[in-house]
């Protein structure tokens, strides 16, 4: 290990503290996974794996991925709802790796619904 | 005689560890107790002898400081906690049944070598009063009926 | 690819002691075991601070606490929260029977309350490894006093900041900086003060097990200041892991050059060395401290010179707790003013300016919420013990509740709405301490508690100075007098004699504060006193001369439970039916007391 200068130990903390965001519990958007069995049956673990490797190929660091259990309608798994603060959350179905990723860099980042793949916006009534 | 021989020479290694240095003299009595479990007089005399200090000097630290013991401890010391947390749940009936298990007063250690008691002021773990340590091991929130099971596991 | 989801496991001595690395173990097994090893991270953290219901994970970045996990839990927890995202209910913090689980550590009153300055880190980074540390802005205030601050500038800062010497004085940190600055001498000194000796305190452990780089580079922060080049660690010798924290964090620190030879590429450099105790409660006295660093026995000297005048080895010498150094990166990060914005800053009922900041207490005893607790100074007393503690465990009567150590005192209930800060502690006569905070109910006789601090301190007086070596002898006899029943008419008026003949002749804090514990005991709980002294009672039945055991007919199921774990087979009765105590053969070891499930052996 080099002896670290200032400027070196910035650089340092920007290349490790990704880590840390997610550790940190902040984030830009949350994308949930919905993994009952009947998504894991579908294939959601092939999509998260996609996402993931997505996020990491474009280094995004505020974009945090959660799993969450069924979502109810397991005809149309595997599905995902995205959270974007001060937004209702948006829930799509029938994913694959390609769609993840369309909905990550044109809903998430972009900040436009991939609206073909839309099941609803919203979330249902609780209570 | 040659046990006291080989003994002397790891005495020698510690001190050399703290590159003979007065000022260390508390850090090579630590390493002496780790060894032999207590300071044995050869070694303090030797101790003395190699770093130029009054063995008068060396007994006044040995007995200053509660880390240090002058007669040989069990293998596995039994450390009750006093601390005030441990105090007001009880840490007084544990202690009393340690020494009813073991047979020995605190302080003490039995006949084989296997265990010694003593209390201790604060391991500093208040939140799982009352708590105990046997070497390494620390048992928390235990209670007296649990003390013969504990003991049992070292037997 | 990065971690999707992170284990914060902590492995404080606390959960380890309740087998927080079997569990690590078995998580990181059952994550491998179902191919999740690249997207779940597993750390082994510093001690959370909820150590009474250890061990603890939490998992982020849901926020998601989960408490008393054992290894039979794992399967079932990997399943439901890692691969279903169910988060597990049966492993969550349940505040009462009736009540509902709380899945998020933030929603838990415990933590709620909480306000984390010197515990910023606590269960969220590793401590072996300084990255964490990095990741979580560490070193970032000792580059910025090395890039951009005069030693000044920095003294400054923290004087502005108000903070005071979290290890019991409460002494002004920026003015002792600044003292140790102008003395004179050949070579300075610094010491961080890790003997943390009181009992039923245990901050600086915990402190420096789950963040010991934020200690240390508070250290570089101060040696900078005032102009140190060489530094000691004094580590107790009951704390094997702290010390062993510290040992790794300096070699992690030293390659990545922040403490060595020119820090971060400045002319700056400045090396720190540690030293273990001997085990000597008096070495907690900065005097006694630096005579043991010396080699010597921790005798404490008469402080008319500071040791920041002339200290180790005669030469200006800065030293303050450990809590003390952590805070320091912080205010020089974010600003004395904001520093000084957090707690009882009022001059006028203070002539050294109030208390700013927070405080880590330990909050011990007889709470339902067990652990170690930072909260802003001037919370009141209540808060801590009700709110973040959840009252008195056990459905029991508060009593008073201990602060400042051996040389504190015990407070009642009348005062609960105290707020918490140095001066207001000490015009009640008691005192911050370190931090210990230990509840007592109405089994807790204060009678006892007195002799149980003279006790203690009669164990650790150096025996320098007569009046608190041999004082301390008296009171005990004293106290032990009372508590068996043989207490005299004049023993009370005996005690506070004593007392003032050790606070004027003594030379330290701790001769000098050493009655406390009984000036402080008759101020507020004389009445107990008396019932030993007059009636030959223990009011709180802990006294064991005083008291009998027996068992309540109406309580007992006769599962002979108590009768199995008597020592002197005392206990008879017939399966199903009242079992009874035979008293003259009785030793009064508490042994059933604590074997009956049923609450039905009464001690009185």
């Amino acid at each position: 290990m080099k002896k670290l200068t200032i400027t070196d130990l910035e650089k340092l903390r920007q290349k490790i503290q990704e880590d840390h965001t997610v550790r940190e519990g902040k984030a830009l958007a949350t994308i949930n996974l919905h993994m009952g069995t009947c998504g894991i049956a579908a294939g959601m673990r092939k999509v998260m794996t996609a996402l993931l490797q997505e996020i990491e190929a474009k280094d995004i660091k505020n974009v945090r991925v959660s799993t969450s259990g069924c979502a109810g309608l397991c005809s149309r798994e595997p599905m995902a709802t995205v959270l974007i603060a001060g937004q209702p959350p948006v829930k799509y179905a029938d994913l694959t790796d390609e769609k993840i990723r369309r909905i990550l860099n044109e809903h998430v980042l972009g900040g436009n619904l991939v609206k073909e793949y839309v099941l609803a916006v919203g979330s249902e009534r609780v209570g | 005689m040659k046990d006291s021989v080989l003994e002397l020479e790891k005495v020698q290694e510690i001190i050399q560890r703290w590159n003979g240095k007065q000022e260390f003299l508390i850090e090579m009595l630590q390493d002496v107790q780790a060894e032999y479990r207590y300071l044995p007089r050869e070694v303090l005399e030797e101790i003395a002898r190699t770093i130029e200090v009054p063995l008068g000097r060396v007994y006044h630290l040995a007995t200053f400081f509660k880390g240090f013991s002058l007669t040989p401890r069990g293998e596995y010391e039994v450390s009750v906690c006093m601390g005030t947390a441990c105090h007001v749940k009880g840490g007084k009936r544990i202690l009393d049944a340690f020494s009813r298990q073991l047979k020995i007063e605190e302080g003490g250690t039995t006949g084989d070598q296997k265990f010694s008691l003593d209390s201790v002021r604060c391991l500093g773990c208040c939140g799982l009063a009352p708590v105990v340590t046997i070497n390494e091991d620390l048992y928390g929130n235990i209670n007296s009926t649990r003390v013969a099971a504990i003991l049992k596991k070292y037997k | 690819m990065p971690y999707r989801l992170h284990m914060l496991l902590c492995a404080g001595t606390g959960c380890v002691s309740n087998r927080s690395l079997e569990v690590k173990e078995a998580l990181e097994k059952e994550i491998q075991q179902r191919g999740l090893e690249s997207e779940i991270q597993v750390i082994a953290t510093g001690c959370n601070g909820f150590c009474g219901v250890g061990p603890i994970v939490l998992v982020q970045p849901d926020g998601i606490f989960y408490q008393q996990v054992k290894v039979r839990d794992i399967p079932a927890l990997v399943e439901e929260h890692l691969v279903k995202g169910r988060p597990y209910k049966k492993l969550m913090f349940t505040p009462s029977k009736e009540a509902e689980p709380i899945p998020k550590m933030n929603d838990i009153p415990f933590f709620g309350k909480q306000m984390l300055i010197a515990l910023r880190n606590r269960g969220l980074i590793d401590p072996e490894n300084i990255e964490e540390y990095i990741a979580r802005d560490g070193y970032k205030a000792l580059a910025k006093v090395l890039s951009s601050m005069t030693p000044e500038q920095v003294i400054e800062e923290v004087k502005v900041s108000g903070l005071r010497g979290r290890g019991g004085g409460g002494f002004p940190t920026g003015l002792k900086w600044e003292v140790c600055r102008n003395a004179i001498g050949d070579e300075k000194y610094l010491i961080c003060n890790c003997d943390e000796g009181d009992p039923g305190a245990f901050m600086d452990r915990s402190i420096v097990e789950s963040d010991p780089h934020s200690v240390i580079e508070g250290m570089a922060i101060g040696a900078y200041a005032v102009g140190i080049l060489q530094a000691y660690i004094y580590v107790r010798m009951e704390y094997p892991l702290a010390l062993k924290r510290f040992i790794l964090a300096l070699d992690q620190a030293r390659e990545y050059g922040l403490i060595g030879e020119n820090i971060l590429g400045t002319s700056f450099s400045f090396d720190i060395e540690v030293h273990r105790g001997a085990g000597a409660f008096v070495c907690g006295e900065e005097t006694a401290l630096i005579a043991s660093i010396e080699g010597k026995p921790g005798e404490p000297r008469a402080k008319y010179v500071y040791p920041a005048q002339q200290g180790l080895r005669d030469m200006p010498t800065l030293i303050n707790n450990v809590e003390t150094w952590a805070n320091i990166p912080v205010i020089i990060q974010r600003g004395a003013k904001w520093f000084s914005s957090i707690g009882t800053r009022d001059v006028s009922e203070s002539e050294q300016g109030g208390s700013t900041g927070t405080k880590v207490f330990s909050l011990v005893g007889k709470v339902n919420n067990t652990g170690l607790v930072e909260v802003p100074m001037g919370i009141k007393l209540r808060e801590i013990i009700y709110d973040i503690g959840g009252g008195i465990a056990g459905g029991k009567r508060f009593k008073a509740v201990q602060t400042g150590g051996p040389s504190g005192g015990c407070l009642p209930e009348e005062l609960l709405d105290l707020p918490v800060d140095f001066d207001r502690l000490l015009s009640v006569g008691s005192m911050m301490g370190s931090g210990g905070m230990i509840v007592m109910d109405e089994e807790d006789c204060m009678v006892d508690v007195a002799r149980y601090f003279i006790d203690f301190l009669n164990g650790e007086s150096c025996g320098k100075c007569t009046p608190c070596r041999e004082g301390l002898r008296q009171m005990r006899e004293i106290l032990n007098r009372i508590c068996d029943g043989k207490g005299e008419d004049a023993d009370i008026q005996k005690l506070e004699d004593l007392s003032e003949l050790m606070v004027e002749g003594s030379l330290c804090a701790l001769g000098g504060t050493a009655p406390n514990p009984v000036l402080n005991t008759l101020r507020y709980f004389k009445d107990e006193y008396v019932a030993h002294i007059k009636d030959r009672r223990c009011p709180a039945g802990t006294c064991q001369a005083l008291i009998t055991y027996r068992i309540d007919a109406e309580k007992c199921t006769g599962c002979a439970l108590c009768a199995k774990h008597c020592p002197v087979n005392c206990i008879s009765g017939e399966p199903k039916k009242l079992h009874t105590i035979e008293i003259s053969a009785c030793i009064k070891c508490g042994t059933c007391y604590d074997a009956c499930r049923f609450d039905a052996v009464i001690r009185k």
